[in-house]
């Protein structure tokens, strides 16, 4: 088993989280966001990988012919659901920043601290 | 026959909920109440029958009738025991305290907010229920995002739309975090049922487990709001409305670290036997730092919500204490704190709704003197107060004396100190408050935050009649259940019983995966605290008292050589707290990393 896709989730998770701290603006963070997710993508498909081994549709297939795990697909799946609804909910937060208070960035948008 | 009742804690609200949105349009405002309120009520009434059940006999559910064959389990199943069914009630009891008070309260809202809190409720209950892990993260996220929704409600003004961005986006990291660390233990065992990935990992503390116990554990930690994780939470709860600050304060934040417990007592305490010393060192230090933080930036707020907010945080400090102790009589410990601390903070954050439902305003300054005349009020306040500062016999006090005895049993005879500090901390502010607001104590000064003020625009009408009674009346109950829960006779064998369920992981294992049917543990005798203890009560309570006059009185303002390092220390902190939700994610991935280090450090070292 390779190594390589889960040195792509660990890069994913990184850059991603590099963006979201350095970020000056709403969209481009919550994309930061997706990144980071992505790499939850990455990491689940990666640990149900098996090399050689078939989809999991077990219709015609013979007893014992390796297969990917289904289960992890079934999280990913979960987990793209999950996260675009609070995606959806905070590109909604951002629009509202943009139409109410003329600005998409985190440092413009203070009010509370301390 | 409750064993088919498992479901519904989940169903009904989701269902309520799904019919109040679908008819938003055509639902009177007042039918929806009526509505949310009977829909809570039911849900406590089949969760306390639940946890009445799963004190017997845990109770499980699988979905589908997908049974475990041999060992293995495909299906998803409800595990529920007296711990998780108590949780779900005490979440149902608070949205329906929420719900009563936000019947005159809340008046421009349409019915998605009845919506979003009955999908918040079922959240908190299928997230409490739950036997697995996966299924775990689901419930966290459906919960998440009914909190972002609800905390960003009154989105026309600044404040709220950024706590709830800050809210959100801290809570989603925190959320990858926790999923990458189920994946990487579903890739070492194969199994997402917390019973099964307990028996597959057995004794096996290989560094993969515990880089996987270090994220879900830290994933956690930010829904539970402990240093460092915790920046989110005085924002969001500064600006979200009265009745989902009572969720957020008393059910939510203390369910993050209801996850981790139970994902630690059913995987990881085999894994962990040998290093329980490196794990305690771990979780005592960063839970007295939460203790210390939290109780410091809230006596030097003004903002009332944000002073409970950031009491919230130091309780939640105490909280992990007691978990930290790794012991099922501290863990029982917890599960009284938890009931008394919620019960008495939203007592207090209804108060404080009140405050701001009269006078547009919750800065303590500005209403210096103005709530003279509500005595009932001030009552309840400072009632609430006196659980906050674990005065016996509240049940704040059961679950201290508790924690504290356990401590002193496993060689951890300091931890009082912590409780000690913090109590005087966050009930001398919640004293000072009372007197500045309900007697007018104290010199009236400018409101120092000026132009930078959060602005506080009042979620009604502000109404200069009485207070109704829809409003101060689930306070008044609440805070009289608090003592209630802490002289019922029973209640600490009720908590041990259950606790050492929750703790008992072959157990468990043995239930859910071999149908196995384990007798219940004799309730445990009750001993009486000893006279320290309640001594110890007494005596924070007074210390509180004493500090909240102390900061009213003129030698306060003096600049006394003593003071300044404190008040160093204290903008120090509040300088971290930025309000930049690209510190607080930085802040969150040092804790990360602080974590996944210094945890692997202490176990080498054997301590």
């Amino acid at each position: 088993m390779s190594l390589l896709p889960f040195a792509i989730a660990a890069w994913l998770f990184i850059i991603g989280l590099y963006g979201v701290v350095t970020s000056k603006n709403f969209v481009h963070l919550i994309m930061c966001l997706v990144i980071v997710q992505s790499s939850t993508y990455v990491l689940l498909l990666a640990i149900g990988y098996k090399v050689g081994g078939v989809a999991p549709v077990f219709a015609g297939v013979k007893v014992g012919t390796p297969a990917v795990d289904p289960v992890v697909q079934a999280l990913m799946l979960t987990d793209i659901v999950v996260e675009a609804t609070v995606a959806a909910l905070l590109l909604a937060l951002a629009v509202q920043a943009q139409k109410r208070f003329r600005t998409l960035n985190p440092d413009k948008l203070q009010e509370l601290r301390g | 026959m409750t064993t088919q009742l498992a479901p519904l804690p989940v169903v009904i609200p989701l269902a309520a909920a799904g019919i109040l949105a679908g008819l938003n349009k055509f639902t009177p405002r007042r039918l929806a109440d009526i509505v949310s309120i009977l829909v809570s009520a039911a849900v406590l009434g089949i969760s306390l029958d639940l946890m009445n059940a799963a004190a017997r006999q845990p109770i499980l559910y699988w979905f589908g009738g997908w049974t475990p064959r041999s060992g293995v389990a495909l299906g998803i199943s409800f595990a529920i025991d007296p711990v998780g069914a108590g949780l779900a009630s005490f979440a149902s009891l608070l949205v329906l305290s929420a719900f009563v008070f936000s019947w005159r309260y809340f008046e421009s809202v349409g019915t998605l907010f009845h919506a979003l809190m009955l999908v918040f409720l079922a959240a908190m209950c299928g997230f409490s229920l739950t036997g697995d892990l996966f299924n775990l993260f689901v419930w966290f996220e459906l919960m998440s995002a009914a909190a972002y929704a609800l905390c960003g409600y009154k989105i026309e003004e600044v404040g709220p739309l950024q706590g709830a961005l800050n809210f959100a986006i801290t809570n989603t990291v925190g959320a990858f975090i926790v999923l990458t660390g189920i994946a990487v233990l579903y890739g070492h065992t194969g199994a997402l049922n917390l019973a099964q990935i307990g028996r597959a990992l057995g004794s096996d503390s290989s560094p993969i487990v515990i880089v996987a116990f270090v994220f879900i554990m830290a994933g956690f930690f930010v829904k539970a709001a402990i240093v460092p994780f915790h920046f989110w939470l005085a924002d969001a709860h500064a600006v979200a409305p009265t009745p989902v600050c009572i969720l957020f304060s008393g059910v939510m934040v203390e369910l993050g670290l209801y996850a981790v417990a139970r994902v630690y007592w059913s995987d990881m305490d085999g894994p962990f036997a040998p290093h329980r010393m490196a794990l305690t060192s771990l979780l005592l230090s960063v839970g007295t730092i939460t203790a210390a933080v939290g109780g410091m930036m809230c006596f030097a707020q003004q903002h009332i919500k944000r002073l409970l907010a950031y009491s919230t945080i130091s309780h939640m400090g105490l909280m992990l204490i007691g978990f930290a102790l790794l012991k099922p009589a501290a863990l029982a410990g917890v599960a009284l704190y938890v009931i008394g601390h919620g019960l008495v903070k939203s007592a207090l954050f209804i108060v404080a709704g009140i405050l701001l439902h009269r006078y547009a305003t919750v800065d303590e300054l500005r209403l210096h003197g103005h709530a003279r005349r509500l005595h009932v009020t001030a009552g309840v306040w400072v009632f609430a107060g006196l659980g906050l500062a674990g005065l016996p016999p509240f049940a704040t006090f059961l679950g201290e004396a508790a924690i504290e005895d356990a401590g002193e049993k496993a060689g951890q005879g300091w931890v009082w100190v912590v409780f000690l500090v913090s109590a005087v901390l966050t009930a001398g502010a919640v004293f000072r408050v009372g007197a500045r607001v309900f007697r007018g104590w104290g010199t009236r000064q400018k409101s120092a935050r000026g132009s930078k003020e959060i602005a506080d625009k009042p979620e009604t009408t502000p109404s200069r009649r009485g207070v109704p009674p829809q409003l101060f009346g689930p306070a008044a109950v609440l805070a009289a259940l608090a003592l209630a829960v802490g002289v019922t006779p029973g209640v600490r064998g009720v908590a041990q019983t259950a606790a050492t369920r929750m703790a008992d992981a072959a157990g468990y294992q043995a239930i859910v995966l071999d149908h196995a049917s384990i007798p219940v543990n004799p309730p445990p005798v009750e001993h009486v605290f000893p006279m320290s203890s309640v001594l110890r009560g007494v005596v924070a309570t007074g210390l509180a008292l004493a500090l909240a006059a102390l900061s009213l009185s003129r030698y306060w303002r003096r600049e006394y050589i003593v003071f300044k390092p404190v008040r160093g220390l204290i903008s120090g902190l509040q300088q971290v707290h930025s309000g930049h939700v690209g510190d607080y994610v930085a802040l969150l991935t040092l804790g990360v990393a602080a974590f996944g280090i210094v945890l692997p450090v202490l176990m080498k070292l054997g301590l």
